[in-house]
């Protein structure tokens, strides 16, 4: 292991952290966007919000996790990406304060109508963002950014099928999670009609997200053949299938309602699909024409970024696992309340 | 690097945009909106476990009253501090991507270590705040610890970037601009990182403590002076007033190490023209085309200043070549009004300081409490001001005297409509955040029982 497979690894892992658990995130906002009328929707909001308000944070500072070591540890492949796919990055940024402001925020709505602009806010941000972030992906993955320096074009570099498609998926992909997630906590909330609610999204978008990733792979065929088989040989191949399984196995266990197990297979049908895209484009970083070896910074540089995520790791692991054990433990749950706007004052006790 | 007209000054070349000045000010205005967060981040999480320190040990409740109640207040300022923190990760990318090409590796390591702490800090405040009344008390107090130890290390990581743009170390560059011998620590530890650091911490303790201040003086004001409005009014103005005094002193120590690394930046503090033995100060005054009106000017005080030694020679702004200048009426201004909003919020904390000293009491005079209010927003200007002051003043260069700012600008199109785009939303988010902030600050006070019961 060189200290350049080193930090693709990091990398690799801390985007994978960030599809499952920011991804479940944003795909709570796809659930609160379909939830329906302010009456009908408003348990399964309430759920929602329950759910996220402890780890959003924790969650969504992946992102920036990624972006740090992207930009340490591959910083000309970082100042390419930024110069081509400029404008879905600008989008799902301005996205993610809205998104970000509107979830915080929509707890202290006073009426009925700021509830629902906040909320939709909130929600509509949360199926853009990670559509954007996904064409960014099936952008870099399909071989749209050019070499170093400069940049590509700004339009069509994430226009083409393969990133539409990746963009999509991951909108899928992250309802998916949530459902899964949420029909859990629904569970740790004693409250049997959510549960039911819950794991019916559960089923309905892991059939979907299913049948999107296999109809991708013919999509991927005609709009990027490198990436397509690098996906259909090899270790990229053996991903996939544990993908495929790990989902099958999670459709099971939800409809045996172990929602459990469920949240870590879910995950990790989710994780391998973005372990998937790395190994399939590996050793590139940008496929065709630059590869990782070529991108990554020094080794002078390389070696104390190492040192700084082993420390992270030690101080990070035990953090994340006392607030992940605190969360499902329902220590720092708040009591369940649907979200009907209007009845602030009443703001629960924290 | 002290030297100004070293070769590799032209090692990179200029990108084709037309709109760096807007570039620039996309940044600056998402760096203007998140600084104030910042502030909070540094020092809110200390006072607030002040008050619960305070509260475990005299058992009165009010003190935890005002911790858990600002605790919240503190959730919703990181939260907004997260989002907008993210904008500026991702517009180093977006809108100097020659710069992060090219240097990434060298502060990476900052911004590395910043991510952890952030990281730390985004799972300490949750269960912080989500915690009150779920952990034992004395649990809950020590999942604050982190809060305030990762508040300060972030700040301090962004702060050694911001050193190392000014004073940069730990690289060599060849002719054709190729970055080699990358050394991560000497960047970090770079020699203006300390007083920046320094600065900049005290400035979050003055910033909160008189924002904080300034909303329960107005309830003073309005005659709310029981136990809870009179201890949440004396604990940030006690903080705001300690702080402001000691960043005195600090801005003396920044304003030396100026002096002696970056000298045309302190020559456009002054707006000094020719370098000058025995340069003179001008207090106050506008600087409106290479002229200052108004203002007192005090003979020696420059060299004073800046070298402790009213003979020393003060490099001037004809010292380097015009391109190389940064825009002196902005920094000139800038500094004239951080000194300013500074030395009165220094003479509103002395005087608060001194009767509470003579008289151990709180001042009676109904035009204390109108200042402590306004000294809530002057804090802000004086902040903003000062960091206006700082990175104006580092033009043309990004990187000092190594990469100008036109170099590592994007050559993208469609600047000003980001710019418009951005400029709107944080319109919106300000003004959603006042509104909901002033609602929850009409929310009745929860009541504590005297003996809580351990959860």
């Amino acid at each position: 292991m060189t200290a350049v497979d080193l930090v693709t690894a990091v990398l690799v892992a801390g985007i994978t952290a960030y599809a499952v658990l920011g991804g479940a995130d944003f795909g709570a906002g796809f659930w609160d966007l379909t939830a329906g009328g302010a009456r009908r929707g408003a348990r399964i909001r309430g759920l929602i919000k329950r759910s996220m308000s402890p780890v959003w944070e924790a969650n969504h500072v992946w992102l920036i996790f990624v972006l740090v070591i992207f930009w340490t540890g591959f910083p000309t492949a970082f100042g390419t990406v930024m110069s081509t796919l400029y404008v879905p990055l600008f989008l799902a940024a301005v996205g993610i304060i809205f998104r970000g402001a509107a979830f915080a925020l929509r707890g202290e709505a006073a009426t009925i109508g700021e509830a629902r602009a906040l909320g939709a806010t909130f929600a509509l941000s949360s199926v853009l963002v990670p559509f954007f972030f996904g064409a960014t992906v099936g952008a870099i993955v399909s071989g749209q950014v050019p070499a170093p320096p400069g940049g590509g074009d700004p339009w069509d570099s994430w226009t083409n099928e393969t990133s539409l498609y990746v963009g999509v998926l991951a909108v899928a992909l992250g309802a998916y999670l949530s459902a899964v997630f949420l029909a859990g906590d629904a569970v740790r909330a004693e409250q049997p009609d959510l549960i039911e609610a819950c794991r019916r999204r559960a089923l309905g978008a892991g059939a979907v997200a299913g049948l999107l990733a296999i109809g991708g792979i013919f999509v991927i065929r005609d709009d990027a053949p490198d990436l397509y088989d690098g996906l259909t040989s090899g270790l990229g191949l053996a991903v996939v299938i544990g993908s495929a399984a790990a989902g099958l196995l999670t459709l099971w266990l939800v409809w045996d309602r172990r929602f459990g197990p469920a949240r870590f297979t879910s995950a990790l049908a989710v994780g391998a699909i973005i372990v998937g895209l790395a190994v399939a484009q590996s050793p590139d970083f940008l496929p065709g024409v630059l590869t990782l070896q070529d991108a990554a910074a020094s080794e002078d540089a390389l070696v104390p970024l190492l040192v700084a995520v082993v420390i992270a790791a030690a101080i990070l692991i035990p953090a994340l696992t006392y607030l992940f054990r605190l969360t499902l433990r329902g220590t720092l749950d708040t009591e369940f309340r649907p979200i009907v706007a209007a009845d602030r004052g009443k703001e629960e006790e924290r | 690097m002290t030297g100004s007209l070293l070769p590799i000054a032209d090692a990179f070349t200029a990108v084709d945009q037309s709109y760096l000045l807007e570039a620039r000010q996309m940044q600056a205005l998402s760096l203007g909106v998140h600084i104030p967060l910042v502030c909070f981040g540094i020092s809110f999480p200390a006072i607030i476990l002040f008050c619960e320190a305070l509260h475990m040990r005299t058992g009165k409740p009010v003190y935890r009253q005002i911790a858990k109640r600002w605790s919240k207040v503190m959730l919703i300022l990181f939260a907004v501090g997260v989002v907008t923190g993210t904008i500026l990760s991702f517009e180093l990318g977006l809108l100097w991507p020659e710069w992060m090409a090219n240097f990434g590796e060298v502060f990476g390591l900052a911004f590395a270590l910043e991510g952890v702490s952030f990281f730390v800090e985004a799972i300490f405040v949750a269960i912080y705040v989500y915690g009150w009344d779920r952990l034992k008390p004395r649990t809950h107090f020590l999942t604050g610890i982190p809060i305030v130890i990762t508040g300060f290390a972030g700040a301090f990581m962004v702060i050694a970037v911001n050193g190392w743009m000014n004073n940069p170390t730990g690289f060599d560059i060849s002719s054709s601009g190729q970055v080699t011998n990358v050394d991560p620590l000497a960047a970090l530890f770079n020699d203006f990182f300390w007083h920046e650091v320094m600065h900049m911490y005290m400035a979050g303790f003055v910033v909160s403590g008189f924002i904080v201040a300034g909303v329960y003086a107005t309830a003073w004001l309005r005659g709310r002076r029981d136990a809870y409005h009179r201890a949440a009014l004396i604990i940030p103005l006690t903080v705001a007033s300690l702080a402001i005094c000691v960043q005195l002193l600090y801005g003396d120590w920044a304003g030396r190490e100026v002096a002696e690394h970056q000298p045309t930046k302190l020559a456009a503090f002054e707006g000094l023209e020719q370098t000058t033995k025995s340069a003179s100060f001008t207090l106050g005054g506008v600087y409106v085309d290479d002229k200052i009106y108004g203002g007192i000017t005090i003979p020696d005080m420059l060299s004073l200043l800046a070298f402790h030694d009213p003979n020393a020679t003060v490099q001037g702004l004809d010292a380097v070549p015009e391109r190389d200048q940064p825009p002196v009426g902005v920094v000139r201004n800038a500094f004239t009004v951080m000194v300013f909003a500074g030395s009165a919020m220094a003479l509103l904390g002395l005087l608060y300081l001194f009767v509470w000293w003579r008289k151990a009491r709180l001042p009676r005079s109904r035009w204390f409490y109108r200042a402590v209010i306004l000294a809530g927003p002057l804090s802000l200007c004086a902040l903003i001001a000062g960091w206006i002051t700082t990175e104006v003043g580092r033009q043309p260069w990004i990187v000092y005297d190594v990469m100008r700012t036109e170099d590592a600008v994007t050559g993208a199109e469609g600047i000003p409509v980001g710019y418009a785009a951005l400029a709107l939303t944080y319109l919106g988010l300000a003004t959603i955040v006042l509104v909901l902030l002033r609602r929850l600050a009409r929310q009745p006070i929860e009541r504590e029982l005297p003996e809580e019961a351990a959860a």
